[in-house]
């Protein structure tokens, strides 16, 4: 048997870097602690203000670091709404569509506390790339109940798309190279202090893929 | 990463936990709705079982369905086998059509080795003559980690009935000593293996005093059969001394576990009322055993030639 996969409650490996032996280096600073805080606030507001109010909404974060991002989301709305919202955890590794092509683990239990179906749930992330993981996402939601919408929040867009998915809420459009990691830190799954991060090749060779404007995703 | 799981022996530690991980996801999952992921669409899995099983195949089936594989059973009696076919014949026609796992039970001790050797295929043992059995074994301590925690070391474990024949008691006491668990074997002396050697357990033929500080008691299905071989001399001694009566039941710690692999012979190895108390966790048993052999099938079949992790997004 295989133990390649990470054991639950250890960092998994979600960077592409982190399975390339770390030669990344470090590009750029995007976010630090209190950044983020605002982002989480702003995305908070643009919620409560697409929806109405918040009675209706249930934030569903995905492994890792999307759950961690939607209880913050989630305190953010309290504050300012004083309403109390539901935060779910989904796993989507058994819909993914990249099964069989590497090891695909599952990054823990879905914890999805209230029943979906007739609210308005927002799925919740760190980082929007090529969209699969959405894609995945959508698909687990479904096996839960019917939402009345799905929308999707995201602390950084980072563009690339390979799916015809765009966010409904981001905290930053951030132009990359298909070849740099965007790499967010919490203090709850990371053991750091908050922050994104940009890494990337240490050559200044040829990038794997031409820098793109970040708008695409909003 | 291995393709077959043929035994216990052939695992670590670090297996065995990273598999009991798994099966919390799939957990999760049987308790949906809708119990059912597309993750491994497309798959073959091929149930051969040379023996008699009900619970065991239909547990292999559910998992196997409910990753949404397609699952043929190829039933030993009225097929080739009673025309003379030779196992190796069998397992080439079997992978000629096009497999992806072939789940065996067989009576002859290393037949899923055997199996193994001449296929592409996974091969997974679901009972081996009185070899082993290991998705009963992983399932045991996974059912425990659920009622105990993830951390079993010291838990003192009483394994009670037909050690020597019993490929559970095999798989349960490798699984088991991998987690730290404090195993003793209770039998007669016709029915304890004439070597330990290797074993990390205790023995005894003293089930009062066995039972004395247990955390957990795991009864064996007494093989009716075996009387014959003349074993023990009736099956109303063997309760007398052996079965988990309620009079026993009753001097156990309050908060102790009691399983069965099943099936049961009520009235036998464990009395009823014991079998229906809250102690029992027979029916969890049952329940998990879809869970760990969804990520038994998961782990060896999801497969992927990339490289661990990987980007997600």
């Amino acid at each position: 048997m295989s133990t390649e996969h990470a054991p639950h409650g250890a960092p998994e490996p979600t960077h592409a870097a982190a399975s390339r032996g770390g030669r990344f280096v470090f590009r750029a600073s995007v976010f630090d602690a209190e950044a983020l805080r605002r982002a989480f606030t702003r995305i908070a507001h643009e919620i409560v203000e697409r929806n109405h109010g918040a009675h209706d909404v249930v934030l569903v974060g995905l492994y890792t670091r999307g759950v961690e991002i939607a209880r913050r989301i989630a305190a953010a709305v309290e504050r300012v709404e004083s309403v109390t919202v539901p935060v779910g955890a989904l796993d989507v590794a058994f819909f993914r569509d990249d099964i069989g092509l590497r090891q695909v683990a599952p990054l823990g239990a879905t914890d999805v506390p209230v029943d979906v179906t007739g609210r308005v749930v927002v799925l919740v992330d760190d980082v929007l790339f090529t969209g699969r993981t959405v894609r995945a996402a959508l698909d687990a939601l479904g096996e839960l109940g019917r939402p009345a919408a799905v929308q999707l929040a995201v602390l950084v867009d980072r563009g690339h798309r390979e799916l015809p998915i765009r966010a409904d809420y981001v905290g930053k459009n951030l132009p990359t190279k298909v070849a740099e990691d965007v790499r967010v830190r919490l203090v709850e799954t990371d053991d750091d202090t908050d922050g994104v991060e940009i890494w990337g090749p240490p050559a200044a060779g040829p990038a794997d893929g031409p820098s793109v404007d970040g708008d695409q995703g909003s | 990463m291995k393709r077959h799981l043929l035994s216990i022996a052939d695992l670590d530690r670090t297996d065995v936990e990273a598999l009991l991980e798994l099966a919390d996801s799939f957990s999760e999952v049987t308790q949906r709705d809708i119990p059912k992921v597309p993750a491994l669409r497309g798959k073959v899995v091929v149930s051969l079982f040379y023996e008699d099983s009900t619970r065991t195949r239909i547990s292999f089936e559910t998992a196997a369905k409910r990753l949404s594989t397609d699952v043929m059973n190829f039933s030993v009696g009225g097929a080739s086998v009673s025309k003379g076919e030779s196992l190796l014949d069998t397992v080439r026609t079997i992978e000629a059509m096009g497999i992806d796992a072939i789940v065996v039970r067989h009576q002859s001790a290393g037949a899923p080795h055997r199996i193994a050797q001449w296929v592409d295929a996974s091969v997974i043992n679901a009972g081996d003559g009185c070899h082993e059995h290991p998705t009963q074994g992983l399932l045991d301590v996974y059912t425990l980690r659920r009622y105990r925690g993830n951390d079993l070391s010291g838990l003192r474990v009483a394994i009670v009935g037909d050690i020597k024949y019993s490929r559970v008691a095999r798989s349960d006491v490798l699984a088991l000593g991998l987690l730290g668990a404090d195993v003793r074997l209770v039998a007669p002396p016709t029915l304890l293996p004439e070597s330990l050697e290797g074993w990390p357990v205790t023995t005894t033929t003293d089930l009062d005093a066995a039972l004395d500080d247990v955390d957990v008691v795991m009864l064996l299905r007494i093989q009716r059969e075996r009387q014959r071989d003349a074993v023990f001399p009736s099956l109303r001694e063997y309760t007398s001394r052996y079965g988990l009566t309620v009079e026993r039941a009753a001097r156990l710690k309050p908060d102790v576990l009691v399983m069965h692999p099943g099936p049961m012979n009520r009235g036998i190895e464990i009395a009823a009322e014991v079998a229906d108390s809250p102690a029992s966790v027979i029916t969890e048993q049952v329940s998990n055993g879809v869970a760990v052999r969804m990520a038994v099938l998961y782990h060896l079949l999801a497969g992927g030639v990339g490289t661990a992790g990987g980007d997600q997004r």
